[in-house]
């Protein structure tokens, strides 16, 4: 299959189809009580309506009954959503808006101009499904970045192509490529876990991934993590591309699937939200719509595997006051909050202060960061406002998006703390402890 | 057109380009609120403050189009709906709160301010804001005002015009005025009094001055469960015929329960036929004693359990799931319809009878969630759009629901409103010689009909042709 082929021009869906493919029973639960308005972060920025969740459900049903076209001022309102699904949580009938969203989104195809279109398609449908192209393009981001060409180019470009710029993170030294697709537990097996390398995670956080291998193993989890494997689609469904993200998740589905684990263990919580809504992704694959749900309730979060299991209790200590940022996908898509709070309480000498809001987007969303800084950065400076507010001495989020849009908060509006990932703080935790082997030097 | 046109850019002049929306994809989200009524608006203006919602007033004057003011657009009533087109004006970037004076226990207010903000910015100074619709997390403070609102705790504070001292407004011809003020009972008619509750027909309220509350020592909060509707309907007469004044005093029937209970597990018994919420608040040894009255007066009217709630957490829980009651009727059906008709307290037994009999009469399901200590109804009828004739059926239900609580001494609304939804239920209540003196009010004020038209009053346009339904439209009512 060529996955190049299909790119949708914007509309060319035509309105009869597009108002078949929006009329979807999801949009029957919304009884336009608006009680999501105030917990939506772009209706909160803007005092908008159509930049609200009840607005944009509004919209789609409005282009579902043809009273509207599905055209570009619509996609705007789609587009400028974060899909940070705050308004899930604050529903009282249940209604899903992320299935609403995503609908709209692969009708529109993916936005901005008809360059960043292609420039994404290229990305969703020939870099992400294969992990060896993707690092190819990080050894030469690498480079770029690296070799002073950076310093030399910056200057020359368009002030948006700049603001793009400076969101790109920066590449580390090496990336994730365990020694063996099967590591042991440490101590007693309590299971047999498989283990999501992912696409920014293994590229961007090879030491997240190491450091959430290692815990795993602490924990007595023989853990799997197949080579074959592939990133899980999520940045395609969230842009309407669902071409390559159905094949993608096929691939994951029959490798973990086939590998006999107990849980399928995710520690970015955009990829875990994705994962565990397979079944719907591939709801008219006759052939695979069940083992997607099987796969789905395989998938859990590292940290809502962790406290589910009973985590070992660290032993070393890890003095700092931290404050905790929930990721949207893990607090909002996954349902996700208690659990990361029960591992961090577990750390002696850790110290936890909420925030304010510390369900709130961050503004990374995926790749929103760039594809909207602006209304990304406002969201992104109040967040870091209220992390000021608490006086802690690092932010922990669970997810590889977050992190980096935090980094760039703490340097562009401050406090520039650092920002962890919760596995890092619990791997740092066991290494501490008084044997003197620093469990976080130790490759895996 | 020409005018249109000039509208269009005297507006943008005034506002900026960005919030002055005319393209259909973002005009037709304000067609509704709450109500399952809707209207495309021509015009949605967004100021930011009241020199530019006074700008938007003159220029909707001189284009002789109607202005149609918008909080949050939670009402219940269509208040909110441009039902003859016009300007509809969003006073949703109004939301600063401007002052919080806990000395003299005050809050300055934009009228886009969110009420539970209010309580939020005031909670420092052991202060609340009283006034606590179950929409209190979306709603404003301008749509309050001009819907008087309620909520549960209403019962022991009172509603919305018992905690509003003063309001800034802008008249027809574009002038900024205040009525009332810092100072209680000032001289002369009480004009902020009839701004309260005049949805939006007699001008734009843009700032209101409001009384805050010191929060209670102590509070607690007790579930009775009942097996029979009668019992307890028949507990809150005697709670409240004993002078007990609750904080709140909820009931919550079966279906409302199993509405409540499919979302999450929040502590409601599945099965029973009724339960009551009720709170008490107040000073420690008050709340003992009241707590031992109430639980002595279920037991006697025979609540099968009576129990009261440990913690903080447990309190959150069980006001979580009234509060998000209205909401989860989503759960049950894909539409559905609150009235919201009074009835004097003594009459509750036999009113809830009745609305059982019309509930089989009609062959429809009715959830009832409502403000007991108060009499006031929220029969929520559950129905299918899509299925035909069903909506006639319900309209006719509510109608009958109504006529039975005006029968029995009451209303036809308790706090969302007449809008357009009510305009010709209103009769039930007034006569034509009514109606005439309340229109003589509202032309002192409104002159030209510019503001709100078509709503509160009754017109030969019946709702069912105002009903411009698509195949598939969500009903959304609740309080």
């Amino acid at each position: 299959m060529d996955l190049t082929t299909g790119t949708r021009e914007r509309g060319n869906a035509g309105t009869r189809q597009a108002t078949s493919v929006l009329s979807i029973p999801e949009l029957d639960a919304c009884v336009h009580c608006g009680l999501c308005l105030n917990h939506c972060p772009t209706y909160r920025v803007t005092s908008l309506e159509p930049e609200s969740p009840r607005g944009r459900i509004h919209l789609v049903q409005a282009a579902s009954q043809g009273r509207i076209e599905p055209n570009e001022r619509f996609g705007e309102h789609i587009y400028l959503c974060l899909m940070c699904r705050a308004c899930e949580t604050a529903c009282p009938a249940g209604v899903q808006y992320g299935r609403i969203a995503e609908a709209a989104r692969e009708v529109l195809g993916p936005p901005g101009s008809p360059f960043a279109r292609a420039v994404q398609m290229f990305a969703f449908r020939r870099l992400l499904p294969s992990l060896r192209r993707l690092r190819w393009v990080a050894v030469g981001l690498r480079l770029y970045q690296r070799s002073g060409l950076a310093v030399l180019v910056r200057p020359l470009l368009p002030r948006r192509l700049r603001e793009m710029e400076a969101m790109l993170p920066q590449v580390p030294d090496r990336f994730f490529s365990p020694k063996a697709e099967v590591l042991p537990a440490i101590g007693p097996r309590r299971a047999r876990v498989g283990v999501l390398s992912g696409c920014v995670m293994s590229v961007l956080f090879a030491d997240v991934n190491e450091a959430t291998v290692r815990v795993l193993r602490r924990n007595g989890c023989e853990v799997v993590i197949p080579n074959a494997q592939g990133c899980c689609g999520a940045l395609n469904v969230h842009n309407g591309e669902t071409v390559a993200a159905k094949a993608m998740a096929r691939r994951n589905i029959d490798i973990f699937l086939g590998s006999g684990v107990d849980a399928v263990i995710v520690n970015a919580a955009g990829c875990g939200a994705t994962m565990k809504e397979y079944g719907h992704l591939l709801h008219d694959d006759p052939a695979y719509k069940e083992k997607a749900e099987q796969f789905g309730r395989l998938t859990k979060d590292a940290a809502e595997f962790l406290a589910e299991l009973g985590v070992v209790p660290p032993q070393g200590r890890v003095d700092l006051t931290v404050t905790y940022q929930d990721p949207c996908h893990l607090a909002h898509g996954q349902r996700v909050r208690t659990q990361p709070r029960i591992l961090l309480a577990s750390i002696p000498g850790l110290r936890l202060v909420e925030m304010d809001g510390s369900d709130r987007c961050c503004g990374s969303a995926g790749i929103y960061n760039i594809t909207h800084p602006e209304m990304s950065q406002t969201v992104l400076s109040e967040k870091m406002r209220m992390v000021d507010h608490t006086g802690a001495q690092a932010v922990v989020a669970p997810n590889p998006g977050c992190m980096l849009q935090l980094r760039f908060g703490g340097k562009k509006f401050g406090p520039n703390v650092p920002v962890y990932h919760l596995m890092d703080l619990l791997d740092k935790a066991y290494g501490n402890a008084g044997t003197g082997e620093r469990g976080n030097e130790e490759t895996i | 057109m020409g005018i249109t046109v000039s509208l269009h850019s005297e507006l943008r002049e005034a506002l900026g380009e960005k919030y002055v929306l005319v393209e259909p994809e973002d005009v037709i989200v304000y067609e509704r609120d709450g109500s399952i009524i809707q209207v495309m608006p021509e015009v949605v203006a967004l100021p930011a403050d009241t020199a530019q919602v006074a700008a938007v007033v003159r220029a909707a004057k001189r284009a002789n189009v109607p202005i149609v003011p918008r909080g949050s657009g939670t009402g219940l009533a269509g208040g909110a709906v441009p039902a003859e087109g016009g300007v509809v004006v969003s006073l949703a970037r109004m939301n600063r709160i401007l002052e919080v004076d806990p000395r003299n226990r005050t809050a300055l207010l934009e009228a886009g301010v969110i009420n539970l903000d209010v309580t939020k910015a005031a909670a420092s100074h052991g202060l609340f804001y009283a006034p606590d619709p179950s929409s209190q997390a979306a709603c404003s403070i301008g749509g309050n005002v001009a819907n008087n609102s309620g909520g549960p705790h209403t019962l022991a504070y009172g509603v919305t015009t018992n905690h509003v001292l003063g309001v800034e407004v802008v008249l027809d011809d574009g002038q900024v005025v205040w009525l009332g003020g810092a100072v209680p009972d000032t001289p002369g008619y009480d004009l902020c009094g009839v701004f309260v509750g005049s949805e939006g027909t007699v001008g734009i309220v843009t700032k209101a001055l409001v009384r805050l509350m010191r929060t209670r020592e102590a509070v607690q909060t007790l579930l009775a469960v009942f097996d029979r509707m009668d019992a307890a309907t028949q507990s809150v007469v005697e709670i409240t015929g004993r002078g007990i004044i609750p904080a709140a005093l909820e009931m919550m029937d079966k279906v409302t329960i199993e509405a409540v209970e499919m979302g999450s597990s929040l502590g409601y018994p599945k099965g029973a036929e009724a339960v009551l919420l009720v709170e008490v608040e107040g000073v420690r040894e008050h709340c003992d004693r009241a707590v031992a009255l109430v639980r002595e007066i279920c037991e006697q009217t025979g609540a099968r359990q009576v129990k009261v709630a440990q913690d903080a957490a447990e309190r959150q829980r069980l006001w979580k799931g009234r509060k998000e009651a209205f909401g989860s009727m989503g759960r049950l059906a894909p539409h559905y319809y609150v009235q919201d008709g009074v009835v004097p307290r003594s009459r509750l037994p036999e009113i809830m009878r009745e609305v059982a009999a019309i509930s089989t009469r009609f062959g429809l399901r009715i959830a009832n969630v409502f403000h007991a200590g108060d009499g006031n109804l929220h029969p929520n009828i559950l129905f299918d759009m899509r299925t035909p004739g069903e909506l006639d059926r319900v309209i006719e239900a509510s109608d009958a629901i109504l006529r039975a609580c005006v029968a029995a001494g009451g209303s036809i609304t308790g706090e969302h409103g007449v809008g357009l939804e009510k305009r010709n239920s209103i009769t039930l209540l007034f006569s034509q010689q009514d109606l005439d003196a309340m229109a003589k009010v509202r032309k002192a004020f409104d002159p030209d009909g510019r503001f709100n038209p078509a709503k509160v009053f009754p017109t030969p346009i019946t709702c069912a042709e105002m009903r411009l339904v698509p195949a598939k439209i969500p009903a959304g009512l609740w309080i």
